[in-house]
């Protein structure tokens, strides 16, 4: 019991993303790339702490896997993270690096957000497997996550091919205890120049297609006896094929049933599956999103149950496959006959987003959204913002609109664009807004991190990912450089010098950039006093209330704004805003 | 070792510091040997949307997320968050709440009203329910940062955790310069089951 005890305590509560950090170390990884996106985030930022490793923070997922096939070219195993939106910006690479296969090890981590806790679309990347013809991989808990990883790069140099980890906003944030393992050492892979493999030329091209066929049969092979595959034997009136967190779902609720947990998604083992389903009365596959397995049981014409049932939206979970798989619906539990307002987030006090969304919504402008802190703009009251598609789109749909409505469109359209998703992807559009003689005014707002995803930093903050100095990414030099003579910078916060250069900059003919600087509320550390409202000189127009922030507050009962010290950074926006100067500097904490 | 898993649900406003009072509880049950799992949520919701954290600990836990109906202990940082959970308590289970109040937008905009005697409606329905201001205790120890760790207090005590392992977990948690405050609000949160009346201890 004693010596139990021990070894218990070796075991470490881990989240999924810190144990697939942990994986990837054992596995001799010694270089990193990812571009930071909730739930993938914390893989990388993990990782970036292990002694003599190389991590970095790509511009973009596209470049991540671009410098994560040069480091596997190079001889290395590699890990490249991001979530799922950012492998269609990888996906280019993707499909042909699936050709050229790999030299040491390669994984790239795709972490899917079913529910879209932090998303804007549920995509299932699962499908990606069959389309790009990689392994893929699936872990359920924190343990699998580091054993699955490890075992990856063993596949990846073993097949000669890139291996997708798959993994869910569910397994990437939730702690699991993990017992870690040893780190061998492990040297380079030797470089050698084969362009037959690594130039895809048509000619080339041609001749790795053949070969990815061949490794795709080779690992129909290895799937049918791999052992992230396995079955699990108990009443076989009811047999369940399952993977990642929907096992655990599965097992929580049924502990009797048979179940066929697979670790491999794509490709499928077809004869394993056969087993099973000829030894279970009655077939059920539960997966999250897509029927990515149901269809591929249907298309070998096994019968199966699986979205005829349950839904293709969202987040599953252990209630939910109760009422649907058992028919037992939630327990009554305590109920208030009260309606509870909803709380949707929204930004923090002190943001200099705010400000410019204030403006914006005054001005009755049209808004080319983006992705970032900052899409909370859209929210009421400020609720500023026409148009949000993916990361970089502002600049290129407010170019559409123009070019569709004419350029009095442009005079009153305004794209948004934060400052690290504009490294990201917003270069090339603001190219084409100068190259086809847009007039689109974009305004970059520039807080200094990438704010939303946990403060990471980027090429324009100076900073790398273990946070020493590098080169900074000069946005101004680099706006100019592109050709757009117009750029100035304001502070957010400073309403009127802001309105000015929008007046200014949407009445000029041409393209044109205002850059609003200011860093992010949670990382600015300069001591400001809070405001305060004289409550003599509120007239109760309520216009501070409008600006959205947790830090005022309306009192019905005196019709009187009032600040709460505990929450006001001291920002001045509401002071700016207000008409009759009641708001002052000076509240005490 | 109990068979049953327990389940605690932490319920609040992003910043209010669910996460590191879900991370001390689940470390405490880990050093007393239960498997343990905590779900956490990180990105968009975190900027002062509702946040919820889960941890399950027993013999052995499979699922990370808790059912409707289910939590043994709900801690809600916020009246409101309490209200928006409640259904997640089971019968019996119990409900500590912050008395906290920190207006939505809906509320601060003046769209709709933030419910009134909130603790009091809970109380009404579940025979369980504390109300401690422990941003209030927090304060007196030093930052009122540190109410989760007052709520971590109360709640360890109510499920027979020992002080030691809180304090442990609080040491490996926290930084540094934050240790003592903390410790001194997880003594008064365990301290304040004395002075509660009602029978709240978990079997």
């Amino acid at each position: 019991m004693h010596f139990q005890k021990e070894v218990k305590l070796l075991k470490r509560l881990m989240i999924g993303n810190q144990a697939i950090a942990r994986g990837a170390y054992e596995a001799g990884v010694t270089v990193a790339t990812a571009y930071p996106g909730t739930p993938s985030t914390e893989i990388v930022d993990n990782f970036s702490k292990y002694a003599d490793v190389y991590a970095e923070w790509s511009p973009n997922e596209k470049v991540a896997l671009e410098v994560g096939f040069g480091a596997s070219l190079g001889g290395a195993r590699t890990l490249v993270a991001m979530k799922h939106v950012g492998v269609n910006v990888a996906a280019d690479p993707l499909y042909t690096l699936s050709y050229t296969g790999v030299n040491g090890g390669l994984v790239l981590v795709s972490a899917d957000d079913p529910g879209m806790h932090s998303s804007q679309n549920e995509q299932d990347n699962r499908g990606y497997g069959k389309f790009a013809k990689l392994l893929v991989i699936e872990p359920s808990d924190s343990q699998e996550a580091l054993d699955f990883t490890r075992e990856a790069f063993n596949l990846s140099e073993q097949f000669d091919t890139p291996v997708m980890l798959r993994v869910t906003t569910r397994l990437c944030h939730s702690q699991s205890l993990v017992q870690e393992g040893e780190k061998p050492e492990r040297a380079l892979k030797e470089y050698k120049k084969n362009e037959a493999k690594y130039v895809m030329l048509p000619g080339f091209a041609r001749l790795r297609h053949i070969e990815v066929e061949k490794r795709m049969n080779s690992l129909r092979e290895y799937v049918e006896n791999s052992p992230l595959n396995r079955i699990e034997w108990g009443d076989r009136t009811k047999g369940i094929i399952t993977s990642g967190v929907s096992y655990q779902y599965v097992r929580e609720i049924m502990p009797e049933v048979s179940v066929l947990k697979l670790g491999t998604v794509n490709p499928l083992p077809e004869n394993l599956i056969r087993e099973f389903a000829a030894q279970v009365e009655r077939l059920y596959v539960i997966e999250e999103l897509e029927p990515v397995i149901e269809d591929q049981l249907k298309a070998w014409g096994i019968e199966v149950t699986g979205k005829s049932i349950l839904p293709r939206t969202g987040e599953y979970s252990p209630e939910l496959l109760e009422e649907v798989l058992l028919n037992v619906n939630p327990p009554a539990g305590y109920q208030l006959e009260e309606s509870i307002p909803g709380r949707p987030p929204l930004l923090c006090p002190g943001c200099p987003h705010r400000g410019v969304f204030h403006v914006l919504k005054r001005k009755r402008l049209t808004v080319t959204g983006d992705i970032g802190c900052y899409t909370l703009g859209a929210l009421k009251p400020l609720g500023a913002m026409d148009s949000t598609l993916c990361m970089g789109a502002s600049i290129g749909t407010a170019l559409g609109m123009e070019k569709a409505r004419g350029s009095e469109m442009a005079r009153k359209t305004v794209a948004v664009i934060g400052d690290s998703t504009f490294v990201h992807s917003g270069i090339t559009p603001l190219i084409d807004a100068v190259y086809n003689q847009g007039n689109t005014t974009v305004m970059i707002l520039d807080n200094g991190t990438t704010a939303m995803t946990g403060h990471q930093d980027h090429p324009a903050t100076g900073k790398t990912i273990k946070k020493s100095e590098t080169n900074r990414l000069d946005l101004e030099a680099l706006v100019k450089a592109i050709g757009i003579s117009r750029v100035r910078k304001v502070d957010p916060l400073k309403i009127g010098d802001l309105e000015k250069a929008l007046n200014e900059e949407l009445a000029y003919e041409g393209p044109s950039v205002i850059l609003a600087v200011r860093p992010c509320a949670l990382i600015d550390k300069s001591v400001k006093t809070p405001m305060f409202i004289d409550e003599d000189k509120c007239k109760s127009c309520k216009i501070c209330i409008k600006l959205g922030c947790t830090g005022v507050y309306w009192v019905e009962e005196e019709k009187k704004a009032r600040i709460n010290p505990d929450l006001c950074q001291g920002c001045g926006l509401c002071a700016e805003v207000c008409k009759f100067d009641a708001v002052v500097e000076g509240g005490a904490r | 070792m109990a068979d049953k898993t327990t389940n605690i649900l932490i319920v609040g406003v992003g910043g209010q510091g669910t996460l590191l009072a879900s991370r001390v509880l689940a470390q405490a049950a880990v050093d007393r040997g239960y498997d343990v799992k905590v779900s956490e949520i990180h990105g968009m919701a975190q900027r002062g949307g509702s946040v919820v954290s889960q941890v399950r600990y027993g013999t052995r836990v499979f699922s990370p997320i808790i059912k409707k109906g289910d939590a043994d202990v709900i801690m809600a940082f916020e009246k409101l968050e309490a209200a928006r959970y409640l259904s997640y308590l089971r019968l019996g289970g119990l409900m500590v709440i912050n008395t906290d109040k920190i207006d939505p937008l809906p509320v601060m905009s003046g769209e709709v009203d933030y419910p009134e005697r909130l603790e009091e409606k809970i109380a009404g329905v579940v025979p369980k329910t504390v109300t401690l201001d422990a941003t209030g205790i927090a304060e007196k120890c030093g930052t009122s940062k540190a109410a989760n760790i007052v709520l971590v207090g109360l709640v360890g005590r109510t499920l027979n955790m020992p002080l030691d392992s809180l304090a442990e977990a609080i040491r490996s948690l926290v930084p540094e310069k934050a240790i003592e405050t903390n410790i001194k609000a997880l003594n008064e949160g365990w301290n304040y089951m004395d002075k509660i009346s009602i029978n709240i201890g978990m079997e």
